[in-house]
């Protein structure tokens, strides 16, 4: 076994520097990686750019790194839940990317994958196809989009082992799959971190060879962004 | 004149035994209210559910469980999670069967606008652009008309596209029409509205043949 644990998420964020690309799992604020996030506001890096579906909420997720104007560009799908992400985006000091949804998806799994490019017709004959190669097939058309290139990746998952192996709960498993392996250095967050052999290996959703290192988080919030319930009849 | 939850009724009408379906925010998210419970189906969240069901009871919501709106929801028996990419395979790869979806504007030619409108705060496209430029059956669910009481049904659409050449089917609160040879053809007016009504609401193209029937809830 290749025991991929390191002891604190400040081992795990070891070697992150101004300028960098990060990918950071999560969908809104469901399975986002909080302690790395926490630890890269407290490290203070500048000027990175992340890859995100979105940009967390004014106090929480990736709005913590905006507090602190650590992010220089955003690369998401849907943004705007936040204040401050508008101000900075308005004023110019925040570059803002916008991709379709599947699209960004697909560029982690091809860049986990080992796929430079692929054709998608998300897009096409719209202002995200603008500048990029079209190409038809079977009679419809497609824009070529690339795999990302990023330099550390934080995803979150349940359960992990030393080993790496990583368990997804619920749709916190999202865009983190995708990410993990997609960048240079994988960073996992876990919320039960197990010795190897706990885990059935037929349930492990992402294999330990696409983690580099493995820490327990310290503490979860699990914010919720929209409680929405019913009334027991 | 139909309120929004008709507009839903009216569109789950479309909804057949054994689709799989995704439904977008606002009006579409109305249409699972409205399913038949004799029939069997399943609906997609983009952000990895198939299987969801309704928000959760008080006290029992999961941070870990949610829709691509970020509300709280469950899982319904049968129901499975899967990553973004491979919930996108389900999108591009034509399984699921159905995406309803709301709009700003409709072209004659299926062109769609509904991300973006220019000098206002943009919020991004999300997952629409993937599900309009793949799916084969995209129902869109709107008001005729804006606010300011222009038609959301033109020629070509003023604002910034999400998709080009992809919507088949419109329920409005005043009709249900289709898109045909580059024209918006009634098929349904809503109860008690005039075919006149729906000509002047509709600055595209628009074919009426013969009587137009009064839609059935």
């Amino acid at each position: 076994m290749i025991n991929k644990t390191v002891a604190s998420v400040q081992e795990a964020c070891e070697g992150v520097k101004d300028g960098m690309t990060f990918m950071l799992g999560g969908f809104g604020l469901s399975g986002i990686p909080e302690n790395s996030i926490a630890e890269l506001v407290r490290r203070g890096v500048k000027n990175v750019t992340c890859i995100s579906n979105n940009a967390g909420v004014d106090d929480f997720g990736l709005g913590l790194l905006l507090q602190q104007r650590q992010i220089k560009k955003m690369i998401s799908s849907y943004v705007g839940e936040n204040a401050e992400f508008e101000r900075q985006m308005l004023s110019g000091e925040l570059e803002v990317e916008l991709i379709p949804q599947g699209t960004l998806a697909q560029r982690c799994q091809a860049a986990q994958s080992g796929i430079p490019a692929f054709y998608t017709p998300a897009g096409f004959g719209t202002e995200v196809g603008e500048g990029k190669e079209v190409r038809e097939f079977n009679g419809k058309m497609h824009l070529m989009e690339r795999a990302f290139n990023a330099d550390f990746g934080f995803v979150k998952a349940w359960k992990g082992d030393e080993a790496g192996n990583l368990i997804f709960k619920g749709t916190a498993r999202n865009f983190n799959p995708n990410m993990a392996g997609a960048a240079t250095i994988t960073v996992a967050e876990v919320e039960e971190l197990l010795p190897a052999g706990s885990l059935d290996p037929n349930q492990i959703h992402i294999p330990g060879i696409f983690v580099q290192r493995i820490f327990k988080g310290a503490h979860y919030e699990k914010r919720i962004e929209q409680r929405t319930v019913r009334k027991k009849e | 004149m139909l309120d929004k939850n008709q507009i839903a009724q009216r569109i789950a009408k479309e909804v057949k035994d054994g689709y799989y379906v995704n439904l977008g925010i606002g009006i579409p998210t109305l249409v699972a209210n409205f399913v038949r419970d004799d029939i069997e189906v399943e609906f997609q969240s983009e952000n990895g559910i198939l299987g969801m069901g309704p928000f959760p009871y008080e006290d029992e919501e999961d941070p870990d469980l949610i829709n691509a709106g970020k509300q709280t929801i469950t899982a319904l028996p049968g129901a499975s999670f899967f990553d973004s990419a491979m919930s996108f395979s389900m999108i591009r790869g034509q399984h699921v069967d159905l995406t309803i979806l709301g709009a700003m504007e409709v072209a004659q030619n299926g062109d769609i606008a509904n991300w973006k409108i220019p000098g206002k705060m943009v919020k991004g496209m999300g997952g629409a652009m993937d599900l309009v430029a793949s799916a084969d059956n995209i129902i869109v669910a709107m008001m005729h008309t804006n606010r300011a009481g222009a038609s959301k049904l033109l020629r070509k659409c003023s604002l910034p596209l999400t998709g080009v050449d992809c919507v088949k089917k419109i329920v409005t609160n005043l009709a249900v029409l289709k898109i045909e040879n580059n024209k918006f053809v009634l098929l349904e007016r809503a109860p008690g509205v005039s075919v006149e009504e729906i000509k002047t609401a509709t600055e595209g193209e628009l074919v009426i043949e013969g009587d137009i029937p009064e839609m059935k809830l």
